[in-house]
């Protein structure tokens, strides 16, 4: 269904990088396809969301490349990077609280989509992007509470905010930092629908602790341990992987 | 951050309007100490764009506040004034130049780091006053009065009717600020201020260049403040370093303070209370940094929300851009230093 | 005798000090003796500055405060040394006073005032700490009143040292010189090599390590802010003899602590002293050689590390 032999979207070479003394990831070279769903997986500590900053640019690399759709990265600010298709959600629910929902998504389509010399126009007369806006709602469920103050919602609604303000933004791919912490069931059941529909236009990164959810929706997987890639391929392959079995997935196989 | 429900704009049109009317009940000297309000006003209104809207608490706000004024001392002959259609333009771009510059050096600095650096530059522009002829040195200098005509007209003023004019001139330009600010922040530019005050690191995730916007809030705070430096200019005819000193600044913050960071309104109230108070302080005491000491400190310590978060009837609280009509967004208005940067660990 | 102010004219260039005779002297190089003497009152300027400016940068590390009145601290000082100097006739008394006095100060202003702001918004601290200013300013000119004040050096340290045979140099100002050295290699060895000192950095670096650790956050806050506070007082107490006292002394010395903290690194200690020796050198021998736009050399300084560096030359790297 995924075509991996093709040039991938996102690419890093070696990435690594240090704080202090301890190395949070070292030596990552994976790769992120169109209309794939790349899990990363790992314990505690080993790197994950240091490698999904990294990849969108919050924080530098202290060794090797990142290359999104053939150009190098490496040095682009966070913003940049946005425009040129990385959008994320965070592990820790990172949205504007105070503004409404919909404020907020509109937002994220502004950032790129903002139209050339409109800037001092009246936002609320900005049916271009607030359309784009509820679009992205609706496509997480949130369509019901465009006027709502987004620090009012629910842990799950923010949680789908999140992930709306990142689609606004109509981006090729999308960092997901443990999109689930704090769902309940039901609210996970349709953010794994949702996903799994998103993965087909978009190339997505996935960290997730869940590996029920993991396994169900992953085309492929990295497990990462001290920072390291220790593993990498499809989920059925990861699962009979036994250095896998052994340092993280114990008996859950 | 923008009043929107009919009554509170009702009531802030009746506000100018009381204005408008009080040169006509009172005498010279409260005519004269209205301009002085209206000026400081402006002064804080200008940095509330960048403190209440954008979250950048800057201390060299005085400086473009001061080189307005010295500017219209600068290129005033000696003899006849100029007319305001050219003091006003030059005082606004003088002070927007001296802002992009302070400014694109000051915004590459963050937090603390960005007021301590504002406020250096600030100085540095005191010390070019201070300590240099340029602008009669420590003691300052009379300059003379731009003229409220164009094209050689100007209006025939007696001297009992000019501080009237020079009241109405600055009330005009407080109001046309206040809209035209009310405007700004009704846009998609307003709206990203108020992404960077909440939150500006998930700005620059989105894809924001948080650096170009908070350089063209500055900039255009930093003109205001030219506009109400001018004004200052017109009003007393006279520059001294204590225009551009970091005090200054200060004293604008404290208006910010006392009005309510929440609203562009506050600034306005802040500024007629400080005023007030000011002239009360001086009818009771020869120590008026006592007065102005303790002042601070009670707002600090009792009214951290301002007069306006403090004693304003539900139906006047301030709603936030684009029509809800929520609380104002005071508590989230600064994000705390080191919040919402990246965690290393995971 | 009494010590010349440094705006004074007709103040020996070698020495600073007013008919010091040191141009009688026999004349090996003058362009040189000049150069060496305004490299060492640069560099005592400089020491003078870190007193000040490593309290400043200790407090915002440690408890994220910035203390505007830390320059009405130092101001404290040199009035402290003007008064005791006045009453007792000797200024030995005012250094013990300014460091008791201001670890004394330091704990009550923690206590008392600060440590309610740590949690709160920059502008309320900001607005608290120019109150404290005014209030400041308004204690000194009840208590010392408006006047430029000068302060006599210590007799035993009122001389000429000589350096080589063509140039001596003032020993007062060797033994401020002395003294901040000191000072800075006390702090250095409390911070890097004591136990609490230890307890400092870690709150310094991460502030939630203080409750993981377990760590007495009131005990360390307290502690930094008296000990920042007896710095600034102690430096004013020794510039009080160099500079005498006046009003709004304070706001001078506060800017330049600024620009110094703002190139060293916010937090940083070490990068407080290296800054504040360049500051001293650049400022002093800049009003020595090119007096027009001395006073514009330290801004230009500062903007050309907020191009290069903007988090300061020993500040830690953000993004």
């Amino acid at each position: 269904m995924t075509d991996l032999s093709s040039a991938p979207l996102l690419a890093t070479h070696g990435l690594g990088r240090n704080f202090g003394g301890l190395a949070a990831v070292r030596d990552v070279s994976i790769s992120l396809h169109a209309g794939e769903l790349h899990a990363v997986i790992g314990p505690n500590g080993a790197g994950k969301s240091t490698l999904v900053n990294l990849l969108s640019g919050e924080i530098a690399p202290s060794a090797g490349r990142i290359e999104l759709a053939g150009v190098d990265v490496t040095d682009a600010p966070a913003h940049t990077r946005a425009h040129r298709g990385i959008g994320r959600s965070f592990q820790r629910t990172n949205i504007f609280k105070p503004l409404t929902v919909l404020e907020n998504v509109r937002l994220g389509a502004q950032a790129v989509g903002e139209p050339k010399g409109s800037v001092f126009r009246r936002a609320a007369n900005q049916l271009d992007l607030i359309e784009r806006s509820r679009a992205a709602l609706k496509r997480v469920g949130l369509d019901w509470a465009e006027a709502r103050e987004a620090g009012t919602l629910s842990h799950g609604g923010q949680r789908q905010l999140e992930i709306a303000m990142a689609l606004a933004s109509n981006p090729k791919v999308i960092l997901l930092d443990e999109p689930l912490a704090g769902m309940g069931p039901e609210e996970g059941e349709r953010i794994a629908q949702l996903l799994k529909g998103l993965a087909r236009e978009h190339a997505i990164l996935l960290i997730e602790h869940d590996m029920d959810f993991v396994f169900a929706v992953a085309d492929t997987m990295t497990v990462m341990v001290d920072g390291q890639v220790l593993a990498s391929g499809r989920p059925a392959d990861i699962r009979k992987n036994p250095a896998v079995q052994n340092a993280y997935l114990g008996g859950h196989a | 951050m923008v009043p929107t429900s009919k009554l509170s704009q009702i009531g802030l049109a009746m506000a100018a309007a009381l204005s408008a009317a009080l040169p006509l009940v009172a005498s010279p000297y409260h005519i004269e100490l209205g301009s002085t309000a209206l000026i400081a006003a402006m002064l804080a209104l200008s940095l509330q764009l960048l403190v209440g809207c954008t979250g950048l608490v800057s201390l060299g706000h005085g400086a473009f506040y001061g080189l307005a004024a010295y500017v219209v001392y600068l290129i005033s002959p000696a003899d006849v004034g100029l007319s305001i259609a050219i003091t006003l333009p030059a005082a606004i771009a003088a002070s927007g130049i001296a802002a992009l510059l302070i400014g694109s050096l000051s915004l590459r600095a963050k937090g603390f780091f960005f007021l301590m650096v504002t406020l250096a530059f600030g100085q540095m522009v005191f010390f070019i006053f201070h300590d240099t002829k340029i602008g009669g040195g420590t003691d300052g200098a009379y300059l003379t009065r731009p003229i409220l005509g164009l094209f050689g007209f100007d209006l025939p003023l007696t001297r009992k009717q000019r501080p009237m004019a020079i009241y109405y001139v600055n009330l005009i330009q407080l109001v046309a600020m206040y809209l035209g600010l009310a405007w700004l922040l009704r846009s998609l530019f307003g709206q990203v201020l108020t992404g960077i005050r909440v939150n500006e690191h998930r700005m620059q995730a989105l894809g924001f260049n948080t650096y170009r916007y908070k350089l063209a809030a500055f900039v255009i705070a930093g003109m205001l403040a030219g506009v109400a430096g001018h004004g200052w200019a017109l009003h007393r005819a006279f520059v001294n370093p204590e225009l551009v000193g970091w005090h200054r600044s200060a004293e604008a913050l404290l208006m910010i303070l006392m009005g309510g960071l929440g609203s562009l309104a506050g600034p306005i109230v802040g500024a007629i209370a400080y005023t007030g108070l000011g002239e009360v302080a001086q009818l009771l005491t020869e120590r008026k940094l006592l007065v102005e000491g303790a002042v601070i400190l009670a707002v600090v310590l009792l009214l951290p929300k301002g007069i306006m978060g403090f004693k304003l009837p539900e139906f006047m609280k301030l709603g936030k851009p684009d029509g809800s009509n929520a609380p104002a967004e005071i508590e989230e208005a600064h994000t705390q230093p080191g919040q919402g940067q990246p965690v290393p660990n995971d | 005798m009494f010590g010349a102010t440094e705006r004074n004219a007709g103040v020996c260039l070698v020495c600073s000090r007013l008919g010091c005779g040191c141009s009688e002297l026999p004349e090996l190089n003058m362009d040189l003796s000049i150069l060496l003497a305004q490299l060492l009152n640069g560099v005592q300027y400089g020491l003078l500055l870190f007193l000040i400016a490593s309290g400043l940068t200790l407090i915002f590390g440690v408890m994220g405060v910035i203390n505007l009145a830390h320059g009405s601290l130092f101001m404290i000082g040199a009035y402290t040394a003007y008064l005791v100097a006045k009453t007792t006739g000797s200024l030995w008394f005012a250094l013990p006073a300014g460091i008791i006095g201001g670890l004394l100060l330091g704990t009550i202003l923690e206590r008392g005032l600060f440590q309610r702001f740590y949690r709160r918004e920059h502008l309320d601290q900001v607005l608290l700490t120019f109150a404290l200013i005014l209030l400041a300013e308004e204690a000194r000119s009840a208590i010392a009143g408006n006047d430029f004040q000068s302060v006599p050096i210590p007799p035993i340290l009122d001389f000429s040292v000589p350096v080589t045979n063509g140039f001596s140099y003032s020993a007062y100002r060797f033994a401020v010189i002395g003294s901040c050295l000191l000072l800075a290699a006390g702090l250095y060895l409390w911070i890097e090599r004591t136990k609490f000192g230890a307890m400092i950095r870690a709150a310094a670096e991460k502030p939630e390590m203080v409750d993981i650790l377990g760590l007495d956050a009131r005990r360390i806050h307290t502690t930094v802010f008296a000990v920042g506070t007896a710095l600034a007082l102690t430096a004013g107490v020794l510039a009080a003899p160099l500079y005498s006292v006046y009003p709004n002394m304070g706001d001078g010395f506060l800017i330049i602590s600024f620009v110094v903290v703002v190139i060293g690194g916010l937090g940083s200690v070490t990068g407080a002293f290296w800054a504040a020796l360049l500051i001293g050198l650049v400022d002093t021998l800049g009003k020595a050689y090119v007096p027009k736009v001395s006073g514009l050399a330290i801004y230009v300084l500062m903007a050309i590390v907020l191009l290069w560096r903007p988090q300061g030359l020993f500040g830690r790297e953000t993004r």
